[in-house]
């Protein structure tokens, strides 16, 4: 090809090992984004090969190119409509009968397609012969043999991508012929919809898909429209001649329903299915000795056992949170020294005023409480991208599936509901391993019900003050049982009336385990990080600001004098008349003003519930906030009893209200993110906070009548 | 009497005479390749009885005992 600049698009099945494919190609100069108005993630990368500027994109896997899910609808939309110079098809040469079908639904597109067959290495162990030559002529594209994780085949591949004109001469061979009764049908609507083509229609309003079925290939429109294809009938169906030509596609279907007694679309698949079997006699032998267990079924055997699948899986899951919290913690703490002494510099380098206040309170402040998670996400994410490229994640959904599934969840729900009980942040961005957006987004919705860690100093002042000796840890725990009590209930609610709709079958691959590579690893925990850092990092400075906003001013009295001590101060911001205004809704729970002027301040982190009732019950006191321990936290606990009038049911009413109501705004900024949009981030703050109103009266109103802990 | 795929017990081996069920999920099964004449074999049980493993074409699949019945089978191997 005499270009300089390609566009690729690498296509293939999930663990058809597409990324590694990806990431051998293109090394670290890749580019995460989102594809507009879904969740689905657009990866692309950059090569230079002998002078040629490629750009690659790596498309979803994908199993085919239907139009239900919607990482086969974007997959689709970018071959039609971004028309990449060439296809590379990425195929496990283990599998290459299943692979085989988004092949064939590929060529429908009559797109120039290049094969390249991975993770090579393991089909010749496991004594498949592939015969290359057969399998090119058959398919009718080159086919390069190829092992991602050890860098074979790169070369080639990019070889033949600048080499690629003959690819394109052929790019209308070798497609699928169906059973007679649908070419049948097919070439009857061809010639009707070869005229519609030609009218000269005008690019009509509401053709969404950005461009029209005028472009689009005859045979996939086709196939497309017989095999009762939503978006391809919508594409069509918008033109206004194309009235009687769709009530022809009607009749073909009810004549092919009648012939095949079944739904055409089944046809098409079995047919597609029939074609790839044929390839893979012709190309492909399989040893006949195929009753030796695979080293995958040998570990799977342990790793799925009845007995041991369990306790496996919790192990796994128990390392997890100890790699993510416990390793993390120490470099969590130096970065949090490193933003104090940030902000203690700026205090002694600045003149006191409004600037210094805002750099320190509010951007360093602000900033810091982002930043200071970064080693909880880089651990998880390392320890998550493990689990992943082994394979063993698909497992982990196989063994937690049934418990997960009576909620209204998904087996892979677990693992980011887990990490839901160290913070909330990771855990959505670990929701991400959910393909189904359904699933993913409940996942989300009911994470934030699992008690995160930045809860625990709110509780652990108010159980030492109020719950004594023992019963301090039994409060805690019923406190953490309710918020996975809540979290089932909700995920039920929301499942059954607020994402309604079938149940997401559990039709899931549990791919070959292999040993991930590190380069693999390591770009796919730095890209998460970068785009926690990126975009919450942007959201986060902008809410951080407010809160200190809000918390800052009015300065002066009406007078323009100024404030007698920082108790007023806070009394009188706005943040403090905003608690004051709502305090009459917190009434009946039992909170007077000042709870409500903290609850305000806990918006933006949960921990600073404590702070802020310290600084207005005047019982502040630096050191023991910061120390927590010992004496000093004793004595905090002790004059919170004294000063705040709290009854033990009114504390505890606090507690299941710092449980249940709005998760941090960290949390609201990442999800934004990673929902597109304010929608449901703002639906997660009305429900929480309606939630935690309701079960806190519930249970002050209960308590009052029981006459408990008066 | 007809069986379906949720009543072969682990190691038991039958033939896809037809996938019923709806909409989507009936067209995920037959896309991941279990299409009428394959060969399938039951490899397990999760730990807690569901969902199930089978193997097909030298590929594993899980899915659940709900959408294991929409699979009717002709038995090769085992049973009774």
């Amino acid at each position: 090809m005499n270009r300089k600049n390609i566009v690729i698009a690498l296509a293939g099945n999930p663990n058809s090992g597409k990324t590694t494919i990806f990431n051998a190609i293109t090394g670290a100069r890749q580019h995460v984004g989102n594809y507009p108005g879904v969740t689905v993630e657009r990866k692309e990368g950059r090569v230079k090969y002998k002078g040629h500027d490629i750009t690659v994109i790596d498309l979803p896997g994908t199993y085919g190119l239907s139009d239900y899910s919607p990482d086969e609808v974007v997959a689709r939309r970018v071959i039609i409509e971004e028309k990449p110079d060439i296809l590379v098809n990425v195929v496990d040469a283990s599998n290459l009968e299943r692979n085989l079908y988004l092949t064939m639904q590929i060529k429908e597109l009559e797109v120039p397609v290049i094969m390249v067959l991975n993770m090579a290495d393991v089909a010749e162990k496991n004594k498949v012969k592939i015969n290359y030559e057969m399998l090119s002529q058959l398919l009718g594209l080159p086919v390069i043999r190829a092992v991602g994780s050890k860098n074979e085949g790169i070369d080639e591949i990019l070889e033949a991508v600048i080499n690629c004109d003959s690819v394109r001469s052929s790019i209308r061979e070798r497609q699928v012929r169906y059973r007679p009764e649908i070419e049948k049908e097919m070439s009857r609507l061809e010639e009707q919809l070869q005229s519609l083509k030609h009218l000269g229609l005008e690019t009509a309003a509401g053709v969404d898909e950005g461009v029209s079925f005028l472009s689009t290939p005859s045979r996939w429109l086709l196939t497309g429209l017989l095999g009762n294809d939503k978006l391809v009938s919508k594409q069509i169906a918008v033109y206004k001649e194309s009235q009687s030509f769709m009530s022809e596609v009607e009749q073909s279907r009810m004549r092919l329903n009648n012939l095949l007694g079944d739904d055409p679309e089944m046809a098409l698949v079995e047919d597609r299915y029939a074609f790839t079997r044929g390839i893979c006699r012709e190309a492909c032998q399989r040893s006949t000795l195929d009753d030796k267990l695979t080293l995958t079924e040998k570990i799977d055997n342990v790793m799925l056992n009845r007995v041991l699948g369990i306790p496996i899986f919790l192990g796994l899951m128990w390392l997890l949170f100890q790699l993510t919290f416990t390793l993390g913690s120490p470099p969590m703490d130096w970065i949090d020294a490193g933003v104090s002494t940030l902000g203690d510099w700026l205090n002694a380098n600045m003149a006191d005023g409004m600037l210094r206040s805002l750099l320190v309170d509010g951007i360093v402040g602000g900033v810091g409480g982002i930043i200071v998670f970064l080693p909880n996400i880089l651990l998880l994410f390392l320890g998550i991208a493990f689990l992943e490229g082994t394979g063993y994640m698909a497992r982990a959904a196989f063994v937690m599936d049934q418990v997960m599934h009576k909620a209204g969840l998904h087996g892979k729900s677990f693992v980011p509901m887990l990490i839901g009980f160290g913070c909330g942040v990771p855990a959505l961005m670990a929701s991400r391993t959910l393909e189904n957006p359904r699933d993913r987004l409940v996942t989300m919705l009911v994470t934030p019900l699992m008690s995160c860690g930045a809860r625990l100093p709110v509780y652990s002042i108010l159980t030492a003050a109020f719950f004594p000796g023992q019963m301090g840890g039994n409060i805690l725990f019923s406190i953490y049982l309710l918020g996975i009590f809540m979290a089932i209930v909700m995920a039920r609610i929301f499942r059954t009336w607020v994402l309604p709709g079938d149940t997401e079958p559990f039709v899931m691959e549990l791919p070959t385990y292999q040993l991930p590579t590190i380069r693999n690893i390591l770009i796919h925990m730095w890209e998460r990080t970068w785009l926690y850092l990126k975009k919450a990092g942007t959201i986060l400075l902008a809410i951080s600001i407010l809160m200190w906003g809000l918390f800052t001013f009015p300065t002066a009295d009406s007078r323009g004098g100024k404030w007698e001590n920082s108790t007023v101060q806070l009394e009188n911001s706005y943040a403090g008349q905003l608690g004051r205004a709502i305090a009459p809704v917190f009434q009946p729970l039992g909170f007077d003003w000042k709870t409500s002027v903290a609850l305000v301040a806990g918006l933006g982190a949960k921990e600073v519930v404590v702070s802020t009732l310290g600084t207005l019950y005047s019982i502040e006191d630096e050191e023991a906030l910061a120390g927590e321990e010992g004496e000093s936290f004793g004595g905090f606990a002790e004059r919170a009893r004294e000063q705040s009038g709290y009854t033990p049911l009114v504390a505890y009413v606090l507690m299941i209200f710092t449980l249940l109501y709005v998760p941090c705004m960290a949390f609201i900024a990442v999800m934004k993110r990673e929902t597109n949009g304010w929608k449901w981030p703002l639906f997660t703050i009305a429900y929480t906070l309606i939630l935690a109103w309701v079960v806190s009266f519930l249970a002050y109103r209960g308590g009052l009548l029981l006459g408990i802990g008066i | 009497m007809t069986r379906t795929l949720k009543d072969l017990m682990p190691g038991d081996t039958g033939r896809i005479k037809a996938v019923t069920g709806h909409g989507s999920i009936r067209r995920r099964i037959v896309e991941m390749g279990l299409v009428p004449g394959v060969e399938i074999m039951m490899e397990r049980y999760a730990p807690l009885g569901d969902p199930v493993e089978v193997k097909s074409q030298g590929f594993h699949l899980s899915l659940r005992k709900e959408e294991a019945d929409t699979i009717v089978l002709e038995l090769i191997t085992g049973g009774e």
